[in-house]
C-alpha cells in the first residue's frame, strides 16, 4: 500500500500501516541525530523544557548539510543517517514523548517493543540527500546549533517526502530484524555445506 | 601539463577534484546500479534502487554532492621520482581540502576523536589521510576517495590463525550481516589480506578503488555470491543485491599470522583522479 500523510501526524495515521507500504509525507518534521539525542536526555532529567515540541512530531536522523544566505538557511543536501547508533536513546524518550514517526536508515535494533501502539520506523534510501533536498521546501528554524550542523536540531517543511518503506510498524512486525534472521539461517546452511 | 606547477594552480585542481568525487560517480559504478537494479524483482528494493539512481542523476544535473555525508578526504597519491612541484604538496591538498569544504560546500565532518570539537574545515591532525606512493616517471597521480561513516563503521579487522584461511568468507559473511542495511547496501567490499594489521587494513582500501568491472577471480565471486545469498539487499530491506563487487589485494604476512580487513563501501563508491605532470 502507499500512504501519503500530512503532519502533525495522529495516532490514527500510524496504526493503519504495516511493514513494507511505501509512506510519503508532507508538513513538518524535525532533524535529531546522536548529540541532540543525548541532550534530550540530559534536559528531561534535570526537569528542563525543550525548546520544540516532540507531541506529534516526525524525527529524521539526518546531518544535514546547510548553507547560510544572508538571511536564511538554504538545504544543500539532507539524507538519512544510521539510525544504529539512536538505538539505546529513543525508547526513553519515546517514553515521555508522542513522537509519531521516525525517519533514518538501517533500522533500528531493539526499538520496536518502545514503538508498539504509538510511532512508526521509516526507512529512507541511504545516500540519497541530493533527492532529499528537493523535497524540502523550508528551513523554518534550527535548534541547538551549538552542537555544530550535522548535530543541530533543524525544523524543516517537506513536500511528499519519500519514498519511505515502513520498516518497522506499530504492531512489532520489524523488517530489518526478519532480514537478518532470514541471512543468520543462510549463513548456518552454507557453514553446514563446508 | 608541466610539472612546474604553480601552487595556486594545483589547489585549484584538487579541489575541483573534491567537487567532480562528490557529486559524479565513474561510469562503472553507475552501471553496476543499473544493472542491479533492472535485474532485482524485490519490489521494495527496486524502489530504493530506483531512488538511488534519480539521486545520482539530480546530484549531477544540479552540482550538488550526491550524499549529505561528503566524507572525510582520503588521498592515494603517486609521486614520480622526477616530479618536482618546487612547493609542499601535503600543504596545499589540506588547503585545497579548506577550499572545497567552503566552495562545494562540504559537510565538516573532521573533530577531535575524544573532544569531539569540529575544526570546521575537514582538517585536523593526521586529516586530510594522504597515502604516498613513489612510482618512476615525471607525473604526479592524484585520486581521492570521499568516504562516508555510515559505511566506514560497519568494516572490520580480524588477526586469524595461519591456518584459518578457509574461515575467511565466514567473517566476511558475518560482518556484512552485522552490518545490515546500515552501511547502505548495495556493497562494494574491500578485502585486504596478509601484510600486517595496518596493511590489511590499507590493502583492503585500496582494493575499493578497483573499478567494479573488473573481472573478479574464482574466490572473489565465491565471496560475492554468498553475500549475495543472505537476502540482505538494497538499504537491507531485503531482496538479492546486498553487494554489487568483492576485491582482493594480498600482501606477504609473517608465517604465524594471518590478518584480515574487510572495508565496507556504500552505493556511493565515490572517487575521483587527477594526472599532473609531463608524460615523458
Amino acid at each position: 500500500m502507499e500512504y501519503h500523510l500530512q503532519t502533525p501526524l495522529k495516532r490514527e495515521d500510524i496504526e493503519k500501516l504495516n511493514a513494507g507500504d511505501i509512506v510519503y509525507i508532507s508538513g513538518e518534521i524535525l532533524t535529531a541525530r546522536d548529540e541532540a539525542h543525548a541532550r534530550i536526555l540530559e534536559m528531561e532529567e534535570k526537569g528542563e523544557k525543550l525548546p520544540f515540541s516532540l507531541e506529534g512530531a516526525v524525527i529524521y536522523h539526518c546531518g544535514p548539510l546547510m548553507q547560510q544566505t544572508e538571511s536564511d538557511w538554504e538545504v544543500v543536501s539532507a539524507g538519512p543517517t544510521t539510525s544504529g547508533r539512536m538505538s539505546k536513546m529513543t525508547p526513553p524518550i519515546l517514553k515521555t514523548h508522542e513522537i509519531r514517526a521516525i525517519i533514518g536508515k538501517g533500522g533500528m535494533k531493539g526499538v520496536a517493543d518502545a514503538l508498539k501502539n504509538r510511532c512508526v520506523y521509516l526507512a529512507y534510501t541511504g545516500g540519497c540527500a541530493a533527492l532529499a533536498a528537493e523535497l524540502i521546501k523550508e528551513v523554518k528554524t534550527v535548534h541547538w546549533l551549538d552542537l555544530g550542523m550535522p548535530e543541530a536540531v533543524w525544523v524543516l517543511r517537506v513536500k511528499e517526502f519519500g519514498p519511505l518503506i515502513v520498516g518497522i510498524d506499530s504492531k512489532g512486525k520489524d523488517i530489518f530484524t526478519e532480514v537478518r534472521e532470514k541471512a543468520e539461517k543462510v549463513l548456518e546452511k552454507l557453514d553446514k555445506q563446508n | 601539463m608541466s610539472s612546474k606547477i604553480s601552487r595556486e594552480n594545483f589547489i585549484r585542481s584538487v579541489a575541483d577534484l573534491l567537487r567532480k568525487a562528490e557529486i559524479e560517480l565513474p561510469d562503472d559504478v553507475v552501471d553496476a546500479l543499473r544493472k542491479a537494479e533492472a535485474r532485482e524483482e524485490n519490489e521494495v528494493a527496486k524502489s530504493q534502487l530506483r531512488a538511488i539512481l534519480k539521486n545520482i542523476e539530480i546530484a549531477k544535473n544540479h552540482g550538488v554532492p550526491m550524499c549529505q555525508d561528503t566524507g572525510i578526504m582520503i588521498f592515494f597519491a603517486e609521486l614520480g621520482t622526477e616530479f618536482q612541484p618546487g612547493f609542499d604538496l601535503e600543504a596545499a591538498i589540506r588547503n585545497a581540502v579548506t577550499l572545497a569544504t567552503m566552495e562545494i560546500p562540504l559537510r565538516p565532518n573532521a573533530v577531535d576523536p575524544l573532544t569531539r570539537k569540529n575544526s570546521g574545515d575537514n582538517t585536523g591532525a593526521g586529516i586530510p589521510d594522504i597515502h604516498w606512493k613513489f612510482v618512476p616517471g615525471k607525473q604526479l597521480k592524484v585520486t581521492v576517495a570521499p568516504k562516508g561513516a555510515g559505511s566506514e563503521n560497519m568494516s572490520a579487522l580480524r588477526m586469524f590463525n595461519p591456518t584459518e584461511a578457509g574461515s575467511i568468507k565466514n567473517f566476511v559473511l558475518e560482518t556484512v550481516i552485522n552490518a545490515g542495511g546500515m552501511p547502505c547496501p548495495p556493497l562494494t567490499l574491500g578485502l585486504g589480506i596478509g601484510g600486517s594489521f595496518d596493511k590489511a587494513a590499507r590493502l583492503a582500501k585500496e582494493a575499493l578503488l578497483e573499478p567494479l568491472d573488473t573481472p573478479m577471480n574464482e574466490f572473489e565471486k565465491g565471496i560475492l555470491d554468498a553475500v549475495n545469498s543472505l537476502g540482505i539487499g538494497c538499504m537491507g530491506l531485503g531482496g538479492s543485491t546486498t553487494a554489487l563487487a568483492v576485491h582482493v589485494k594480498t600482501a606477504h604476512c609473517h608465517t604465524a599470522s594471518l590478518p584480515v580487513a574487510v572495508n565496507i563501501q556504500c552505493w556511493a563508491n565515490r572517487h575521483a583522479s587527477i594526472v599532473f605532470g609531463e608524460e615523458k
